[in-house]
């Protein structure tokens, strides 16, 4: 498969580890932001082949995971007024809120749909006239262009029972607010590829400018991940903290312009709340004014009751890096894939559900 | 009366029922057995009698009902041979069960019934018994069918999921992964470059001849819902081994690993309906495996691993680079990755 087994030939991962075997002197701990990353490393079982100096972590970079309880209850809340037809991806499905899951809701009656694409929502909005259709929208600046394009089509063809639920958010303030809690040791970042073929290099110049931290940006073939981790060590034995380019196939440094137009367009930047991290200034996507009318949150008000996370859960240590999966005490036990707790073991970029579904045998 | 949709009237139990029986069902899947008309079908026991019968029974609710490669009733029938056949059975016969939804088109139940024919014929079973019921429209999606099927088990054959052997080498008959995104790439109206074709075929010829290999065949299985990583676990827990197989070994195609890399699905948990594994002993690897690649379904067969005692009831995969992890089974469904 081409652009695809380039990036997972033994040979080359071969000569990459040992590559980054010699040049690796000093322990080094590197976080892996995107959780897309943390599949990847695990599935491809990356961690028990690099040398025992340099250590993986997870972060905050999973979507699904940092949605914040009550956002989540008023997903829930809003996919059980009348009339409204819920659309969402897949893994929002079975996230556990506090008064359920949308997989509950929709057993009891309500109309929530798992789409591909914010473009499906559009088709079920064109094709039912009748029902309100808003879209679930939960992501990063990867998925944001999107649903910008999503709203101006709406606009556009002058479609006024589509709305969304913006819970759309920014990586670089989740990035500095772990860097500025100080909780973990850290000797480097494993930039997210996706996310920053959109934002460009250049938006995370301020972990080195800022905080002297080496961050490179990576894909997600073994290769280009081991291509990271080689680069942030090379970067850390020899002092440098700048931020370096793993990606070059699909990252600029300034990234895609027209995707970030689109999104500047649609959206304006506030602060939002992130499971794990709290309220984080400048860090969440809403609606700018013009577009008000497809507006879910202004249009269908729910009111939720204040939530808390579930009891012993210990996903928003684990999004902040200061603990690992196997450290809950919910873990394997009352957790699981089957009977998941907290949104870290749903999401197909959840580092529990990385842990549990690749552990190493 | 003919009719060009499918009516409540045609599963009262009357005229229409009656007409629709002849006119579709005898037609298409005419025997003797059928043709006699009674409440069941009898038949008399090959001479001397076979020492053990096997029974099974499955229900198919497919959608979309027509596919790449295949369609509901193809699957009802391959479905059904191939439980049959992962016991060692030869198949015989075939009972099939029809639930219709009002509004039904009649060239579909026709199309459908046909393709049962086909199937039954290249399986060399007979569908000898069957009935139909008609629901009001939304009571069903289109058609329901549900197959059970009888088959005489070979003396000194002696195949189940619970007689793995540590020592034993893991066959796969050929690339996983077809059925199910043949499927899901219809339902989800998802367009490839390159044509997406379900695996659906009887295996009942492949494990005859398997078993002609000479060498203990321990177990088969087809690796249905929940993919080849499911049954592997299913096995281990079942036979209380470990089973280790090896990623580099697994026979995937290049156009189900490309869809699969689209859609952030794995190939070892999507759905087979034309595969299976097999365990055997060491000294019947060669024979085996040579014997299935002579055969259409087995053509590309490959050892994918080996039995251990290490950790019962464990699946361990090495990957690519020679890590090792778990394979589990699958919790739930695949969903496409958001990010």
């Amino acid at each position: 498969m081409k652009y695809v087994d380039e990036y997972r030939s033994p040979e080359s991962i071969g000569r990459l580890l040992a590559l980054i075997g010699r040049r690796s002197r000093n322990p080094v701990r590197l976080m892996e932001f995107c959780g897309g990353h943390t599949h990847a490393i695990f599935r491809f079982g990356l961690r028990q082949l690099l040398p025992p100096t340099v250590s993986l972590l997870a972060g905050p970079g999973c979507p699904v995971c940092v949605t914040s309880q009550p956002d989540l209850d008023r997903a829930i809340a809003l996919s059980r007024v009348r009339g409204i037809t819920l659309t969402t991806f897949g893994d929002m499905l079975r996230v556990p809120g506090s008064t359920g899951t949308l997989q509950e809701a929709r057993a009891e009656g309500a109309d929530v749909r798992v789409v591909y694409s914010t473009l499906d929502a559009l088709s079920i909005a064109r094709d039912n006239a009748d029902r309100e259709i808003v879209f679930l929208a939960v992501g990063f600046e990867t998925t944001a262009p999107s649903v910008a394009a999503a709203v101006l089509t709406a606009e556009d063809e002058g479609l006024k029972n589509f709305s969304i639920l913006s819970l759309h958010k920014l990586t670089p303030p989740a990035m500095r607010a772990i860097l500025d809690a100080g909780e973990v040791a850290l000797s480097g970042i494993l930039g997210p590829g996706h996310v920053t073929t959109i934002v460009g290099s250049d938006a995370w110049d301020f972990l080195s400018r800022e905080y002297g931290m080496p961050c490179a940006v990576a894909g997600f073939e073994p290769l280009d991940i081991l291509m990271g981790v080689y680069a942030l060590v090379d970067g850390i034995e020899s002092g440098s903290s700048e931020v370096v380019n793993a990606y070059r196939r699909n990252v600029r440094r300034e990234g895609n312009l027209q995707a970030r137009q689109a999104i500047d367009r649609v959206f304006c930047v506030r602060a939002t709340e992130w499971r794990g991290l709290g309220t984080l200034p400048a860090s969440g996507l809403f609606l700018r004014d013009a577009f008000c009318g497809f507006d879910a949150a202004s249009r269908f008000p729910v009111r939720v009751e204040p939530a808390e996370e579930p009891k012993g859960c210990l996903c928003g240590d684990v999004l902040r890096g200061r603990a690992q999966p196997p450290d809950c005490p919910l873990f394997g036990r009352t957790c699981s894939p089957q009977h998941p707790i907290g949104p870290c073991m749903v999401s197909g970029e959840g580092a529990c559900a990385a842990h549990i579904r690749y552990r190493e045998g | 009366m003919f009719s060009d949709t499918i009516l409540l009237a045609h599963g009262s139990g009357g005229r229409m029922t009656h007409d629709l029986i002849g006119e579709v069902f005898h037609r298409h899947l005419g025997n003797s057995l059928l043709a006699a008309q009674d409440d069941a079908a009898v038949w008399v026991l090959s001479s001397p009698g076979p020492e053990r019968i096997a029974l099974t029974t499955d229900s198919y609710v497919v959608s979309p009902i027509f596919f790449p490669g295949g369609d509901i009733g193809r699957l009802a029938v391959c479905g059904t041979v191939n439980d049959l056949a992962m016991v060692g059975a030869t198949p015989l016969y075939l009972t099939a069960g029809f639930i219709l939804e009002e509004g039904l088109p009649r060239a579909d139940l026709e199309r459908v019934v046909a393709s049962m024919a086909a199937a039954g014929r290249q399986a060399g079973v007979k569908i000898v018994a069957g009935d139909t019921k008609v629901v009001e429209r939304g009571g069903a999606d289109l058609m329901f069918i549900t197959t059970a099927g009888v088959g005489e088990v070979p003396k000194g054959v002696c195949i189940s999921g619970a007689n793995v052997q540590p020592g034993d080498v893991a066959i796969l008959s050929g690339p996983v992964g077809v059925h199910g995104l043949a499927v899901m790439s219809r339902r989800e109206g998802l367009e490839f470059s390159f044509p997406l074709q379900s695996d659906c075929a009887p295996l009942n010829g492949l494990v005859s001849e398997m078993l002609k290999a000479g060498g203990p065949i321990h177990c088969l299985r087809d690796p249905t819902r929940g993919g080849l990583a499911t049954t592997l676990n299913e096995i281990a827990g079942q036979s209380r081994v470990e089973i280790e197989i090896d990623e580099v070994c697994i026979p995937v195609s290049e156009e189900v690993r490309a869809a699969c890399e689209m859609l952030g699905l794995d190939p070892l948990y999507v759905a087979n309906e034309g595969k299976l594994v097999a365990f055997v002993a060491p000294d019947a690897e060669r024979p085996v495996l040579e014997a299935m690649r002579r055969q259409r379904y087995g053509q590309q067969a490959a050892v994918i691993g080996r039995v251990t005692c290490a950790h019962p009831g464990r699946v361990v995969m090495k990957t690519l680079f020679g890590a090792h992890r778990i394979l589990d089974m699958l919790t739930g469904e695949q969903l496409p990755r958001i990010c």
